[in-house]
């Protein structure tokens, strides 16, 4: 095995576990098994990563992990207590912001506060939000519409979304993918930045092998038919991480190895 | 020449402008004036050259004689004025009526199971039924009132509203849905804070589009089933070939109707200020 890619959790015992999944498979119908034995750790404050092709599972376990759809088989922990459907503490964010087009950037990232708590709650939650724009950097924009926000403006404010609610668990579904390359790899670094600064546990799903490398403590590399984790790798890279790092040998020998056994379990 | 250009003198600015069409420029007062007169040309050849009797197409000029005559006897509250005012009431009553219906079953087609599967296919059924032929039932039932001419528009108007809003619920993406589901929204708050607002475009264009469609309804209940509004004052003008006096009542229809128009357009910016550019692209 790589020196860099060794098994996972070896010096991640010091902190809780926050999010524990054991043994969870996910059959759609009769037959169709879209996930099988999966077994995931998420450990207080360490960001993970699952990549694979599509086809691999990877969006049944985010849903079944954010509550929207119950799993067939095993156990589904977070913070002690059984997943049975969406939870307050769980914090999601998607490919598009999703903001929505009749709300003030502020009034955007206080709905979830909204719709939990009533609208007291929602106004009286405005200064932390004014914290989590300061935050994000996206300080003077609190009263702009999404219409007047760019693609990663309109992020940084999913990202404040997320965050009110002040989640155990960041739930990640591939969030910059819509937004151009170099927005994204300057946004993962605002990403880390907002993490570490919470922090913040962190699940991400991504198409992308250097973004889950860059950002991540561990990557489950995913196998299709049926899903399941066919590795996982530890990250040994220090942080923060930066985005030079990406020249370094031993990053480019990490997604070498993520790459070759991505496609061995491609071409089986 | 150029080579000194580039080493000791100062480069130009290459400003330079786009060339726009003339077309392009015209403002639109005078491009709908244009249009108009071209209009008002037409019409004044056409009934001058003899080839259309003058009691099939009055002049244009006819026309206004009597438009005036109309306004003059609008304007001291005359017969014409009482009839406008029971049209105005009749569309007012059949367009509310019509949009508490439509939003109501809207609601219901769009948001739950039972509306789709069970209440739909009865209203694609009475929709496709010409409505206009259910006028002599209204009338048997409700008199020769106004409220059996209210029925018949509110009858017409009903099902764009339906259709439009249920369209409009149903028009939210997987991404919102998913994140108020995530958020823990009960199928109330989804309704409320997130489909209605994404579907009031498509509800505003089923509004227009039952906008006129409570028009027509007022105005054919009045041709049917007789009354004081102005459906019968150009029934009774056409029995006696005054054709200027159809035309004049005609303008006074439209302007009701574009006021109406009008009003929803002005609602639909108001309310859907975040969708401004879509209000006049929509029927």
């Amino acid at each position: 095995m790589h020196p860099a890619a060794t098994a996972a959790h070896s010096n991640m015992h010091h902190s809780e576990t926050v999010y524990e999944l054991t043994h969870v498979g996910k059959t759609y119908g009769k037959d169709v098994v879209a996930l099988e034995n999966v077994s995931i750790a998420l450990h207080k404050g360490s960001f993970s990563s699952v990549i694979g092709s599509s086809g691999c599972g990877k969006s049944t376990l985010l849903k079944i992990m954010a509550g929207l759809i119950p799993p067939s088989k095993g156990r589904v922990v977070l913070q002690g207590k059984p997943v049975l459907g969406p939870r307050v503490d769980i914090g999601m964010m998607f490919q598009q912001a999703t903001l929505f087009p009749w709300r003030t950037t502020i009034e955007n990232i206080v709905l979830p506060i909204e719709i939990r708590d009533g609208r007291t709650a929602a106004e009286n939650a405005r200064s932390r939000a004014r914290e989590l724009i300061e935050l994000v950097g996206l300080k003077g924009f609190e009263e702009a519409y999404p219409s007047q926000l760019s693609g990663g403006m309109a992020q940084r404010a999913s990202i404040c979304r997320m965050l009110i609610t002040d989640p155990a668990v960041l739930l990640l579904d591939e969030p910059f993918s819509a937004v151009d390359e170099l927005t994204r790899d300057f946004m993962n670094m605002e990403l880390q930045r907002i993490c570490l600064d919470r922090n913040a546990t962190a699940f991400l799903v991504t198409h992308s092998i250097s973004e889950a490398v860059i950002l991540s403590d561990v990557v489950y590399i995913m196998a299709p038919r049926p899903g399941r984790v066919a590795e996982v790798v530890e990250i040994d890279l220090p942080r923060p991480r930066h985005l030079d790092m990406i020249t370094t040998p031993q990053f480019s020998e990490i997604v070498h190895h993520i790459r070759a056994r991505l496609d061995e379990e491609a071409g089986r | 020449m150029s080579e000194r250009n580039s080493t000791d003198m100062p480069l130009e600015d290459t400003v330079w402008t786009q060339k726009v069409s003339w077309i392009d420029k015209v403002p639109s007062s005078v491009g709908m004036a244009m249009v108009l007169g071209a209009f008002l040309f037409l019409w004044w050849s056409l009934s001058t050259s003899g080839l259309v009797p003058s009691i099939i197409l009055p002049t244009p000029m006819e026309t206004l004689d009597d438009l005036i005559f109309v306004t003059q006897n609008v304007l001291r509250g005359d017969y014409i004025a009482s009839s406008l005012w029971t049209t105005t009431r009749t569309i007012f009553f059949g367009y509310l009526l019509a949009i508490v219906i439509g939003f109501g079953l809207g609601v219901l087609v769009g948001e739950t199971g039972f509306g789709e599967r069970s209440v739909m296919p009865l209203l694609v059924g009475l929709d496709t039924m010409p409505k206009v032929a259910f006028a002599p039932l209204f009338v048997a039932w409700l008199g020769f009132g106004i409220a059996s001419k209210v029925a018949l528009a509110t009858f017409i108007a009903t099902f764009p509203i339906v259709v439009g809003t249920a369209a409009g619920l149903h028009s939210a993406d997987e991404n919102a849905r998913m994140l108020f589901k995530s958020m823990g929204a009960s199928r109330w708050q989804t309704l409320w804070k997130m489909k209605l607002p994404t579907g009031l475009p498509q509800i505003f264009t089923g509004l227009k589009i039952g906008a006129v469609g409570v028009m027509a309804g007022a105005i054919t209940g009045e041709f049917i089933g007789g009354g004081k509004g102005v459906g019968e004052l150009i029934r009774l003008a056409a029995t006696q070939l005054d054709t200027p006096r159809v035309f004049s009542l005609i303008i006074y229809l439209s302007v009701i109707g574009m006021l109406l128009y009008a009003l929803v357009v002005w609602a639909q910016r108001w309310i859907v200020f975040w969708k401004k550019e879509q209000v006049l692209a929509n029927p």
